[in-house]
């Protein structure tokens, strides 16, 4: 590669060819202010902030869209270029509405920590901004139009990374704002619920649905149970809220402060993920002993079965029919549950905090519901979490660790990994090889999975089958790729030469949740992943079908693997749904018959 | 079409109303009913013309054609011929010693040569002028390294509003290998003031495709396309019209002339978006998107059009090629002064006489741009400023009227040559009124995208309203300075550093109009 | 439904402009439809938010239905000069709409729009494909009334 040298403030630095001046002044180490600009998206150099003098160039230049040239010389501060910044930021302030009190965004908002580093006086900043409605149409995400900035990410992360293609600019000069098409509403777009919008977001004009006032009035009514359930991810990605280091594994912590909220059963999502890779891994042996020629797919990701169902209703059939973890415990929550511990499943309030706004809309499916009453009550994003443990002031990083109750709550390495990109792959191959030749993997870490490549293959041996071909796919872009593939092959030949596939809708699985803490970029991803996989390396149990819970629960209640009862309650079917709106068509799986 | 494609000024005097003028007016309108052209040529009773002819005189615009000597009985013959088939009646016309401003005005025509001389839609007429030839002579005899240098040495820069180069934006791209290279022609003429470019496409759509052809040999596009914006339908219909003939005559096609050289061209229609005029913007809103202009690098040069090299030329730009080709770079240079050869087509509007266009030699002031081919002042106004340049222009002061117009004349006085856009404004004109009018254009056209030029222009036209609603302060008048002058370092594109220009030279050269606004 | 349109065009991304262009030609109320542009849509398999940005984008495009004849005067400098924003009163006056408003008998609509070209004459208006030159109140009264009497 070739390199490039260049000085930013007098200092030295050299870079690859093709990296931009504010590449470059990180590395050189000046963190040059934008508004528009991630390191994970590429630029739209929208926002102006980012402009540094080049010697030789009679106006100022967009740091970050600018390439580097040899022999270069930029500065990134000038008294000019802090005059351009505070012009800019103040019209952009104009045309905000400040509401930093209440904002979601408050403290974690880019806006608002750049103008308090740049002396703004708002009485001298002009108005601008007229209001426009907010718009509530979706159940998991909620777009405020009078705190947008325009800087264009969310639509990057929703046509280019994830390809949704729900968020658009509309309109010209003052007017252009972000939109959904014919402005019908997040909730009326082909929006998958993702939350990626929400996480790039450098305000707060793209949240999640707040439901934490739900979970107050069931926590303060004497008459409900309100059990709780937590996402694998969270454990990793809550630490570093509290000042403890990224991606640190508190799931001590994180019981005891669910029980400090006034949670009557704190469980685990884990031990259900556990059981997904039963029912999920079950359903793909017996695939592969069938010799279908046609893919599992997995189901655990609510962005991901939606895109599915929208994009490629022809292939919902290899969907799994396994209902995701979370609405296992929803469903095991309102029946097993209640069974075991002589409750009403009516007097039951069912919580889940998940890393993940499209949980809300999952949560809201009629068909994971019972008699009407949704299996899983209130999904809480991470960010949900964290306000309600700011909120009742626990101290989060000196709480002292507890234990979960038991029943629903014991969890395998193959558990936890589910929260990263790979990990269900992980975790299923790790059953599927028991469960054809009745012996454990010599070593349960399948490297060739793991790591933030958006495509991932490999080919597993598995005595008395054969080689077994699966692909990994993380962000829903990366799943398209697959799918037009798989799409092909099995259109032209009528089969694929995939057995099983994983795909996550968000980056780097659901460490990088649509729901997870604001900011929380590729890196951080990175960081909360490996925690998950260290966790794994370090538990005694690594495979899910020695969990000693799940074993209890076949006994005592499902009988078996794919059997009936567990049928009923662990699986589901899928639709095909409108391109345009989102809109249910027509059921197109679970027609015929059950597996 | 009821649009005007041409008006017949009537000077209405005495001499000629004695002359007859009152009778030949009915004629002319009874004769344009029968051939059905009543909708399209406007009769005018105007003043006197300013011509010292006998008889009755007529003045054709926009040819800009003028009678003289005109009986009743010419009338059928000129109707006929001029209106009908686009070719001015030579017998009739005015000597050309004795008329000053007709004399100015085709003497030293280039790309207007033909305009109002030859039938547009007749190929077979731009031939008979010596039309193609300079494309058979570039396909033929010409390397393309050669055709290039012979438009570096004549001078040729970008009659778009920026002035680059003709030769040297080509010859970057030339060397380029890609399987795939384009030229785009950026029709979409949006600068307020400005219409040169339909002027030439209508009146001389060959001269055009012409050019088109010689730009695409010189540095090896086999795809032309014509941006044009979509007002411009008959425009639009002479191109296709153009373009069809030029297939049919084995112009444009496969193997062109024997020379196993293809080429092909189209026409694209715009859909009312001023920032399309910027060529990154014009090349987005090609691939079907919204005009929202790209980062550079990478030029269009280099990843243009589908990210193929692409050369994005004006109209105006490319129609000076023929005549380069065909009379060489030295003549072209012998036109015009200061670094800038060649001829500049104008528009001239406002408060002149005659507003329409006119082709003449670069270097020529200001002062005789309104005079002599304006015909002065409209109804002996005094002259106050002149916008020159389209709204993105500057508005110079009766101080500035000897100006050269050029390039680096113009750069002396921080203004443009721009898209060669001459507003006039008579004493009455109030410049808050105007640079209002200017402020309201930039906050709508913005494209929306980058921060100070969506927010900076909307803040630029919020201060102007409260200076023309009377609570300005004259503080407002520094802040849009700076605010303009801080666009200009900031914006992504040129739109965003419109506004300075304007702004600065309006409060410059006439503040005593702001100043009475804010007391 | 617009078969017949989509026929004339390749079905990629670049001729999505002059496909609309066509669509709202086409309409009688001069607008493009929603169903239109989920035909487009699957037609150009390009997504309906793109679509939609692309409409907004451009002046000429309007998804409101509008009236028969659209009349769009320039507001431009050159034509401000000369007067236009008398022509705009006289035109809301006489046709007792506002901007972007259409009468009640579906005739016109009254738009607003940048520089048309045609600045020798200003003020200009275009209705519908036709332009219109040298305004003044009066004419402009006889051009409404000329085309109501057309119909």
């Amino acid at each position: 590669m070739k390199m490039i040298n260049l000085t930013i403030n007098n200092v030295p630095v050299e870079v690859p060819e093709g990296t931009t001046l504010i590449q470059a002044a990180l590395k050189a180490g000046f963190k040059v202010p934008s508004l528009c600009w991630h390191p994970d998206l590429a630029p739209t150099a929208a926002c102006g902030i980012c402009v540094c003098d080049v010697e030789g160039y009679p106006v100022p230049k967009r740091a970050c869209a600018t390439p580097v040239t040899e022999g270069m010389k930029v500065n990134t501060n000038s008294r000019e270029l802090r005059e351009l910044r505070k012009t800019i930021l103040e019209l952009v302030l104009a045309n905000h509405d400040v509401k930093c009190p209440t904002c979601v965004a408050n403290g974690k908002c880019e806006l608002q920590q750049l103008a308090y580093t740049m002396d703004i006086d708002m009485e001298k900043v002009p108005k601008l901004l007229e209001m426009k409605p907010i718009d509530y149409s979706s159940p998991s995400i909620v777009r405020d139009t009078n705190k947008c900035i325009n800087c264009g990410r969310c639509i990057t992360v929703c046509n280019d990374i994830q390809t949704v293609y729900a968020l658009t600019f509309a309109d010209r000069g003052f007017e252009a704002h972000v939109d959904t098409a014919m402005s019908w509403g997040i909730g009326n777009s082909a929006c998958v619920n993702c939350g990626q919008c929400t996480v790039y977001c450098p305000t707060g004009a793209l949240r999640e649905k707040d439901d934490t006032d739900k979970v107050w009035d069931a926590l303060l009514d004497p008459t409900k149970h309100v059990v709780v359930q937590e996402a694998p991810s969270i454990r990793a990605s809550l630490g570093d809220e509290f000042g403890m280091d990224m991606g640190t594994v508190t799931p001590g912590k994180m019981y005891a402060a669910l029980r400090a909220l006034g949670f009557d059963s704190v469980m685990d999502t884990n031990f259900t993920a556990d059981l997904t890779i039963m029912e999920e891994g079950t359903e793909c042996v017996e695939n592969l002993k069938k010799h279908t020629g046609k893919p599992v797919i997995t189901s655990c990701s609510p962005g991901w079965v939606k895109f599915v169902e929208t994009y490629y209703p022809d292939l919902t059939p290899y969907v799994s029919t396994a209902k995701s973890p979370m609405s296992m415990f929803g469903a095991l929550s309102k029946t097993y549950y209640p069974e075991v511990h002589g409750l009403d499943p009516k007097d039951i309030v069912s919580v889940a905090i998940m890393p993940c706004t499209a949980k809300k809309f999952e949560a809201q499916r009629p068909e994971l519901a019972r008699d009407g009453v949704p299996d899983t009550d209130i999904v809480l994003t991470t960010r949900e979490f964290l306000r309600m443990i700011h909120e009742a002031g626990i101290d989060f990083q000196n709480i002292k660790e507890a234990k979960p109750d038991e029943g629903m709550s014991f969890y395998t390495g193959a558990g936890t990994i589910f929260g990263a990109t790979g990990g269900v792959m992980e975790a299923a191959i790790r059953s599927a090889y028991f469960l054809v030749t009745g012996q454990d993997l010599e070593n349960p870490n399948i490297e060739a999975v793991r790591g933030l490549k958006g495509v991932k293959e490999a080919v597993i041996t598995i005595p008395g089958f054969g080689d077994v071909k699966v692909a990994v796919a993380n962000g829903l872009g990366n799943a398209r790729k697959v799918m037009d593939k798989i799409q092909q092959q099995i259109n032209e030949t009528g089969s694929t030469e995939y057995h099983f596939v994983e795909i996550m809708a968000c980056p780097g699985g659901c460490v990088g949740g649509g729901g997870q803490p604001f900011g929380n970029g590729i890196a951080q991803r990175a960081r909360r992943g490996e925690a998950l996989y260290k966790e794994d390396a370090n538990m005694d149990f690594r495979c899910s079908h020695h969990n000693p819970e799940i074993t209890k629960i076949y006994a005592d209640y499902l009988e078996k693997p794919g059997s009936h009862k567990a049928h009923e309650l662990l699986h589901t079917y899928y639709f095909g749904r409108d391109k345009f709106k989102g809109q249910v068509e027509k059921q197109t799986t679970g027609l015929d018959s059950h597996h | 079409m009821k649009f005007y494609r041409s008006h017949i000024l009537l000077g209405m005097s005495e001499t000629s109303i004695e002359a007859g003028a009152k009778k030949i007016e009915l004629a002319l309108k009874s004769e344009l009913s029968k051939r059905n052209l009543q909708d399209e040529i406007d009769v005018l009773e105007t003043g006197p013309l300013g011509f010292f002819a006998k008889g009755v005189c007529l003045k054709v615009y926009p040819e800009n054609v003028l009678y003289e000597n005109v009986t009743v009985e010419d009338i059928p013959e000129l109707v006929e011929e001029h209106f009908l088939k686009g070719r001015p009646v030579k017998r009739l016309l005015a000597t050309t010693t004795r008329v000053e401003a007709y004399d100015f005005n085709y003497k030293e025509r280039n790309v207007l040569e033909n305009s109002g001389i030859i039938d547009p839609e007749d190929i077979e007429e731009y031939i008979g002028v010596g039309g193609y030839e300079a494309w058979e002579k570039a396909l033929l005899k010409m390397k393309p390294e050669e055709i290039i240098a012979e438009v570096k040495e004549s001078g040729l820069r970008g009659r778009g509003g920026a002035g680059f180069p003709t030769g040297l934006k080509w010859s970057f791209t030339a060397p380029i290998d890609s399987p795939e290279k384009h030229l785009v022609i950026n029709a979409d003429e949006g600068e307020p003031g400005t219409f040169k470019d339909r002027l030439i496409m209508e009146g001389d759509p060959h001269k055009l495709l012409e050019g088109m052809m010689i730009a695409c040999r010189a540095f090896g596009a086999n795809k032309g396309f014509i941006y044009i914006r979509g007002e411009y339908k008959l425009c639009i219909e002479r191109l296709k019209h153009a373009i069809n003939q030029c297939r049919s005559y084995g112009i444009l096609g496969q193997d062109i002339f024997g020379s196993g050289f293809n080429l092909d061209f189209d026409i694209k229609v715009g859909a009312g978006a001023y920032v399309c005029g910027e060529e990154t913007a014009l090349i987005e809103s090609l691939e079907g998107n919204r005009g929202n202009p790209r980062f550079k690098p990478p030029f269009p040069g280099v990843k243009g059009l589908w990210q193929t090299p692409t050369v994005v030329n004006n109209v105006e730009t490319i129609a000076n090629v023929p005549t380069i080709i065909n009379k060489g770079a030295e003549w072209y240079k012998s036109l015009g002064v200061n670094g800038a050869t060649g001829t500049k087509v104008y528009t001239l509007m406002g408060d002149v006489a005659m507003p329409g266009l006119t082709e003449v030699p670069m270097g020529i002031t200001l002062r005789d741009i309104i005079n002599k081919y304006g015909g002065g002042m409209l109804r002996g106004k005094k002259f106050k400023g002149a916008l020159v340049g389209g709204a993105a222009g500057v508005i110079l002061s009766d101080k500035l009227l000897d100006v050269k117009m050029d390039y680096e004349s113009l750069k002396e006085y921080t203004a443009v040559l721009g898209s060669g856009a001459i507003m006039v404004m008579g004493e009455e004109v109030d410049m808050v009124e105007m640079l209002w009018s200017i402020l309201r254009f930039f906050r709508h056209e913005s494209c929306g995208k980058c921060f100070p030029c969506r927010l900076g222009t909307q803040q630029l036209y919020n201060i102007i309203c409260k200076i023309r609603d009377g609570e300005g302060k004259e503080e407002d008048l520094e802040s849009m300075i700076l605010l303009s002058d801080a666009m200009v370092k900031s914006s992504f594109c040129a739109l965003g550093q419109s506004p300075y220009m304007p702004i600065k030279s309006s409060i410059l050269n006439f503040r005593n109009d702001f100043l009475k606004r804010i007391k | 439904m617009y078969q017949e349109i989509f026929k004339k065009y390749e079905p990629t991304k670049d001729n999505l402009i002059y496909i609309l262009h066509d669509i709202q030609d086409n309409h009688p109320q001069q607008y493009i439809t929603e169903e239109a542009v989920l035909s487009v849509s699957k037609y150009l398999n390009v997504p309906i938010n793109h679509i939609y940005g692309v409409i907004t984008f451009y002046g000429m495009f309007s998804m409101k239905a509008r009236g028969k004849n659209i009349i769009r005067l320039c507001e431009s400098p050159p034509c401000y000069l000369k007067g236009c924003d008398n022509i705009y009163r006289k035109l809301k006056e006489e046709l007792n709409i506002k901007q972007n408003e259409t009468t009640e008998d579906g005739l016109f609509t009254l738009e607003l729009c940048a520089c048309l070209g045609v600045c020798g004459n200003a003020p200009v208006m275009m209705i519908n494909n036709d332009i219109y030159g040298d305004l003044t109140e009066e004419k402009v009264v006889k051009i409404i009334k000329d085309i109501k009497g057309e119909k």
